[in-house]
């Protein structure tokens, strides 16, 4: 994300990604970026481009450069041995019917 | 809308297997096409070949430009609509026009390009956007004819790409298609009104504005199948779902019910019901003048790109001066 977000001329606004809760008690949740001079104007551009029908009733903004992701191509080592740990789940016992609704 | 790229681009597209350099991007490639044919996203940060993304960026600019350029016709109108509730229809669809552009650069900026470097390749007229916005809106008609049939076609086009392989674009187009739905029915809608309950100089009027934008509406879908070279390979990446003819069709089937309802006549002799194969028949394309539009000769090219300059020279103090602002109070705001 970092090298495509940088600026490729000095006159470009920075890119900001935006999160926008939808409604109360739900997370934020990305929905896309735009460019602004500062925080401010990222928050009004925010609700002007992806709020226009009452998508949200909050919004986060944040630089594109702060964000640290994890790299896709270490997919498999990073998310992968989760597979197999079927105990984590609660389907994973097998109880009595008296007390199978635990 | 308008997804006209792929047609206009020449035939470099296909030559892309050629230009493999290793092992190594050969066993990337093939992982690439297994992931491709699973009918797998492909995320921004994924490996992709380079005539992947260069096809993906000329297409998903032009369409993002096109979204931009798309503003010009319909904003000529803002301050001319006949009353305060179409004014502020017309206002809202055109902030949605601006909107969509905007998700549409944001997913082209993922292939590495900066929005900068695509505001120059349209201004400078390196960069094309849909043919159909070179035309003139010259009555209050020929806004609820481009609701009704551009947006319409548009909506034809732009349904099967929100199916598309690259992950970003695939998300814009869902958001795009989502909103883009009042924009056709509000355009019926006006002209509902007009031929309902108007004069007979409106209904006219109305008439008028469907005879001039049907053609260049036919043109939006590009060049018939045996004459559109790159569709293969952007099928092959799953760029491109339905051929330009099937989605032509489709637009011409749906749209022959809805102008009876609206009481106006489609302009084409042609225009028949063939019970063998279950659709209409239409005629010839006149498409000596899609290339000619295409080519920047159509009757608006230059007033629009001039139009759409002016508006970035006139607007350069501004993006100056908040960046300057921004600066003079980043250091206070890191203290904070």
């Amino acid at each position: 994300m970092t090298e495509a977000n940088q600026p490729a001329t000095p006159t470009e606004w920075p890119l900001w990604e935006v999160f926008v809760r939808s409604r109360a008690g739900l997370d934020h949740k990305h929905c896309g970026s735009l460019h602004a001079a500062d925080a401010a104007m990222a928050l009004q551009m925010a609700r002007d481009v992806y709020t226009r029908r009452q998508e949200g009733c909050s919004v986060w903004v944040v630089r594109s450069t702060d964000i640290t992701a994890s790299d896709p191509g270490d997919k498999g080592m990073y998310f992968d041995p989760m597979e197999d740990k079927v105990y984590r789940h609660p389907t994973f016992y097998k109880l009595p019917t008296e007390v199978d609704h635990m | 809308m308008y997804t006209q790229a792929m047609d206009t681009m020449g035939k470099e597209m296909a030559e892309a297997p050629k230009a493999l350099r290793s092992a190594e991007e050969l066993a990337l490639q093939q992982r690439f096409d297994a992931r491709i044919d699973d009918g797998d996203f492909i995320e921004a940060k994924d490996w992709m070949p380079d005539n992947y993304r260069k096809t993906l960026l000329r297409q998903i600019s032009q369409h993002a430009h096109s979204e931009i350029v798309g503003m010009l016709p319909e904003g000529n109108w803002i301050s001319r609509a006949p009353t305060l509730k179409r004014k502020a229809i017309l206002l809202a669809k055109v902030q949605d026009e601006g909107g969509h552009g905007l998700y549409l650069y944001a997913a082209a900026e993922t292939l590495g390009t900066s929005r900068d470097q695509m505001l120059d390749a349209l201004h400078s007229g390196k960069a094309k956007y849909s043919s159909i916005f070179n035309y003139p809106t010259l009555s209050w008609a020929d806004i609820g004819t481009i609701g009704w049939l551009v947006d319409g076609a548009a909506i034809m086009n732009q349904v099967p790409i929100c199916r598309c392989s690259y992950a970003p674009y695939a998300r814009a187009m869902i958001r795009i298609c989502r909103e883009e739905s009042f924009h056709q029915r509000q355009g019926f809608d006006s002209l509902l009104v007009m031929m309902k309950d108007g004069s007979d100089a409106q209904r006219a009027m109305v008439q008028d504005a469907v005879n001039r934008w049907w053609w260049p509406c036919l043109m939006m879908f590009g060049p018939p199948d045996d004459q559109s070279p790159n569709s293969a390979q952007g099928m092959r990446w799953g760029i491109k779902r339905v051929s330009n003819d099937t989605l032509r069709q489709k637009f011409v089937d749906a749209t022959v019910d809805q102008a009876k309802v609206l009481g106006v006549t489609l302009p084409d002799p042609d225009l028949t019901w063939n019970e063998e194969r279950q659709h209409w028949d239409f005629g010839a394309i006149d498409w000596a003048e899609f290339f000619r539009v295409v080519a920047g000769d159509g009757p608006n090219n230059r007033e629009r790109l001039a139009m759409r300059v002016k508006a970035w020279d006139d607007g350069a103090w501004v993006r100056e001066a908040a960046l300057a602002h921004a600066r003079k109070h980043a250091p206070q705001q890191a203290a904070a």
